[in-house]
């Protein structure tokens, strides 16, 4: 049987860089199950000791205590006890030895074999910090080994130690952590654990269900736990009631004669024991008050006057490169030389060469590889965004972006971190949403991810150019009023979503490490833009070849003199037949014809879409892009005969805040890998335009043909949407984290 | 009751009791913010919130408003 070892440790420990050491390239990425955070396994590379048996190791998420709140955490402990790896490899920061050794201190008490591989040693010894490392083994119990991941010295070391624990079987010995009133209490429980009745008697199941075969390795750890008064745990355990009281004695006396509540005694032990550990092990030459190159670095990069110019030419410069010239150039040159003149007159030749019929020949070109290609042309872009977010991640400053941004974003249910998905979803929705990525909090991620596509994106600008050129006379405020029209939608959507159910509680708790700098590692910075890449074209791609092919087909066919058929003009299609009966829905917003219909729609394959559909659709001819783009607009008056004022306004507002295009929706549903969360987002986005636009329009309608009693609902809608935003929450100040856990 | 948040830039104070409760609670402890800590109060975010503390060793930061509920002396 395969043996498996899992890899725990704190986040910034240096996890992920020891994970593809040992790893390399046999990943497998998945997700924990239910949960959109990111469960990576790998098998050992022969270079790094695999021998005979298959080594899996197992990557856990990074976390700085076994306790019962954050997700992460959950899938951590609920792993490490359900599952019971054959080895723990505990990689620790030698450079932050103290709060590193916490997390320690609890793996060694699951009665799993266990090591600690101390990293960074290179820059311990740099700093002059000299960590006896046998005392360390001596004080813990397991085997503490040196390691540089970064460097891959003294991986193969702790890969070979760790597969011998694994077949050993070598349980660490309890470590002495808790004394006095504590260890009394915690011996008590475990004796009650241990010659308890049930309450219930129950057949089969696994350990946490029967509870009766509690391994007695995992003993100990339930006793702490319950100490700790674990909802999980107690849930889990379903002890008798009599037992339960028995225990809650043992800790309310031990909380009396301590003067201090359960949790904090634990905790405070565990911190007393590794002082006492540290101050044999650690010999450290820096002063305690002294500044290291880290210190010196941060206290100009968040520096109360220079933080935030230095702030704003590194957002500038990220967005400059992978938005408007690195990234415009790659995805110009997929779009217009590859796919347009390379890949698609190519592929259409060798159709009918190969005597392919036209209706297959135009699904292929024009609804597969158009609709993906139109798509594929944004991934270089991608590539080259998640090459910067990876190097803002590994040399330390994303947590600045958060320590500087929280104080504005958490405002409305944001993290200071969905600065940059907003940044660059002004570029473009779709690697804005994949940006999305680098906020751990599941909640914060969420409304990122669905506010995101309300900022309006770079094929976006058309339609406002048009709007404005044609209807509005090149009204300088247009431009302006979209942007504030987004922002105000993300506030707006903020304020109103954290008091629905499912974002309701306090922000998350930002009680946040800010690692110390460090250059960042290439291979971690190509791996990690590779994966996030290649990620979107598999989970995305779907989404968006199914979406292509549908809307091709619904454009391209109809009936035309009485029989089903390709058809010539889009007139004829059944996307217009569509469009036609949908097109009452619009009518209160002012722009219920069939043609506007079809516009909208066709701008989910790519929001500039609308303006060619325009040219088509209201006889100005196939360029109606090229014409914006010139700024011809005399040439477009036939679009805005079709338009008010209001009603151009109003589908303005429609077209910016509804549902992105599909590529977006694709990214959506990668980053929530899940239908519901998806569906939730786009239609949420769908019914709040529609929403703002009805309000626009009706209000405004109040001015040209005055008031009148149907005016009484937008009125009232805007009431309510007001009274959403200024109410209090219904779910108060309850604590949001059981909720994150259960989603 | 002398909070963290009263602590000046630059000061140093050591932690005398925390009056949170629940995951923030759990959360600050596990971080290491425990009876008997000594804190170094190190700067605030250009912003004017949040703070950034040295605490055994490394770099953290916490809302002024979670500040407020950590009493020092």
């Amino acid at each position: 049987m395969a043996i498996r070892i899992a890899l725990a440790g704190n986040p910034n420990s240096g996890k992920t860089t020891l994970f593809n050491a040992l790893t390399g390239s046999r990943q497998y990425v998945g997700n924990w199950p239910g949960v959109t955070v990111e469960r990576k396994e790998g098998k050992l590379k022969a270079a790094q000791g695999a021998q005979g048996d298959d080594v899996i190791v197992q990557d856990l998420p990074g976390v700085y205590s076994l306790s019962p709140y954050t997700l992460e955490e959950v899938i951590t402990r609920n792993y490490l006890v359900d599952d019971r790896p054959d080895a723990i490899i505990n990689i620790v920061d030698g450079t932050n030895l103290e709060r590193n050794l916490y997390l320690s201190t609890q793996l060694a008490e699951l009665g799993i074999p266990m090591l600690i591989a101390v990293n960074m040693m290179d820059v311990v010894r740099k700093q002059g910090d000299r960590i006896d490392l046998n005392q360390l083994s001596a004080q813990m119990g397991v085997e503490a080994m040196p390691l540089s991941a970064l460097t891959g010295e003294g991986a193969h070391a702790v890969a070979q130690a760790a597969v011998r624990l694994a077949r050993q079987g070598t349980v660490p010995r309890p470590l002495q952590v808790f004394d006095g009133p504590v260890a009394h209490a915690l011996a008590h429980i475990e004796d009650a654990l241990t010659h308890r009745r049930h309450g219930h008697h129950h057949h089969g199941g696994d350990v946490r269900r029967q509870g009766e075969a509690m391994p007695a390795a995992l003993r100990r750890w339930y006793a702490i736990k319950l100490f700790e008064r674990d909802d999980k745990v107690l849930a889990q355990l379903r002890l008798a009631p009599d037992v339960r009281r028995g225990i809650e004695q043992a800790i309310a006396d031990c909380e009396q004669e301590m003067d201090d509540d359960a949790q904090s005694i634990i905790t405070n032990q565990r911190y007393a024991c590794i002082q006492a550990m540290m101050h044999d092990a650690l010999r450290r030459k820096r002063a305690p008050g002294s500044l290291s190159a880290s210190d010196k670095i941060d206290r100009v990069v968040t520096n109360r006057v220079l933080g935030f110019p230095i702030f704003i030419a590194v957002m500038f410069l990220v967005y400059y490169i992978a938005v408007t010239t690195v990234g415009a150039v790659v995805t110009d040159f997929t779009n217009d030389t590859f796919f347009g003149a390379w890949i698609i007159p190519g592929l259409e030749s060798w159709l009918s060469n190969v005597g392919v019929s036209d209706w297959l020949s135009g699904l292929i070109t024009e609804g597969i590889v158009g609709g993906v290609g139109a798509v594929l042309g944004f991934v270089p872009q991608m590539f080259v965004l998640f090459f910067m977010l990876a190097i803002l991640e590994d040399v330390g400053y994303m947590a600045r972006v958060a320590f500087i941004m929280d104080r504005i974003f958490r405002r409305f249910g944001l993290s200071g971190k969905s600065f940059i998905p907003m940044l660059i979803g002004s570029g473009c929705s779709v690697p804005g949403i994949m940006a999305s990525r680098t906020i751990e909090n599941q909640r914060d991620r969420r409304m990122t991810i669905i506010t995101t596509s309300f900022i309006p994106c770079g094929a976006k600008l058309p339609i406002i150019a048009m709007i404005a050129g044609t209807v509005l006379g090149g009204a300088w405020w247009v431009g302006p009023m979209c942007y504030f029209i987004g922002i105000a939608a993300v506030v707006v959507s903020g304020i109103i979503l954290k008091k629905t159910r499912h974002f309701a509680g306090d922000p998350a708790p930002f009680v946040m490490e800010l690692p110390a700098y460090h250059l960042p590692g290439m291979g971690n910075v190509l791996r990690s833009m590779w994966e996030r890449g290649f990620s979107f074209i598999k989970r995305a791609g779907t989404v968006i070849l199914l979406s292509s092919i549908a809307i091709w087909f619904l454009k391209s066919y109809g009936w035309a003199d009485g029989k089903f058929a390709a058809v010539e003009d889009m007139d004829h299609s059944i996307l217009a037949a569509i469009g036609g009966a949908v097109a009452p829905v619009f009518k209160p917003l002012g722009f219920g014809n069939w043609q506007n219909t079809v516009a909208t729609v066709l701008g989910l394959v790519a929001k500039e879409e609308v303006v060619s559909v325009f040219g088509v659709l209201y006889g100005v001819g196939e360029n109606a892009l090229d014409l914006v783009e010139e700024g011809a607009f005399d040439q477009l008056a036939p679009i805005a005969m079709n338009f008010t004022s209001m009603a151009a306004i109003s589908f303005l507002t429609f077209n910016l805040l509804c549902a992105p295009c599909f590529a977006a929706i694709g990214a959506i549903k990668r980053e929530m890998s899940n239908w519901r969360w998806t569906a939730f987002a786009v239609g949420y986005q769908t019914v709040f335009a529609y929403v703002i636009s009805f309000i626009v329009y009706q209000l405004g309608m109040i001015v040209t043909t005055g008031f009148q009693p149907v005016h009484l609902l937008p009125i009232a809608l805007l009431a309510g949407l007001v009274y959403l935003v200024f109410s209090p929450t219904p779910y108060g100040h309850n604590d949001a984290a059981p909720q994150a856990v259960r989603a | 009751m002398k909070t963290l948040r009263d602590v000046p830039v630059g000061a140093q104070a050591v932690i005398k009791r925390l009056h949170v409760e629940g995951a923030l609670k759990r959360r600050v402890m596990d971080m290491g913010l425990t009876r008997g800590t000594q804190v170094h109060v190190r700067k605030v975010a250009p912003l004017g919130d949040p703070l950034e503390l040295t605490v055994r060793g490394y770099e953290l930061s916490l809302r002024k408003q979670d500040a407020q509920s950590i009493e020092v002396e």
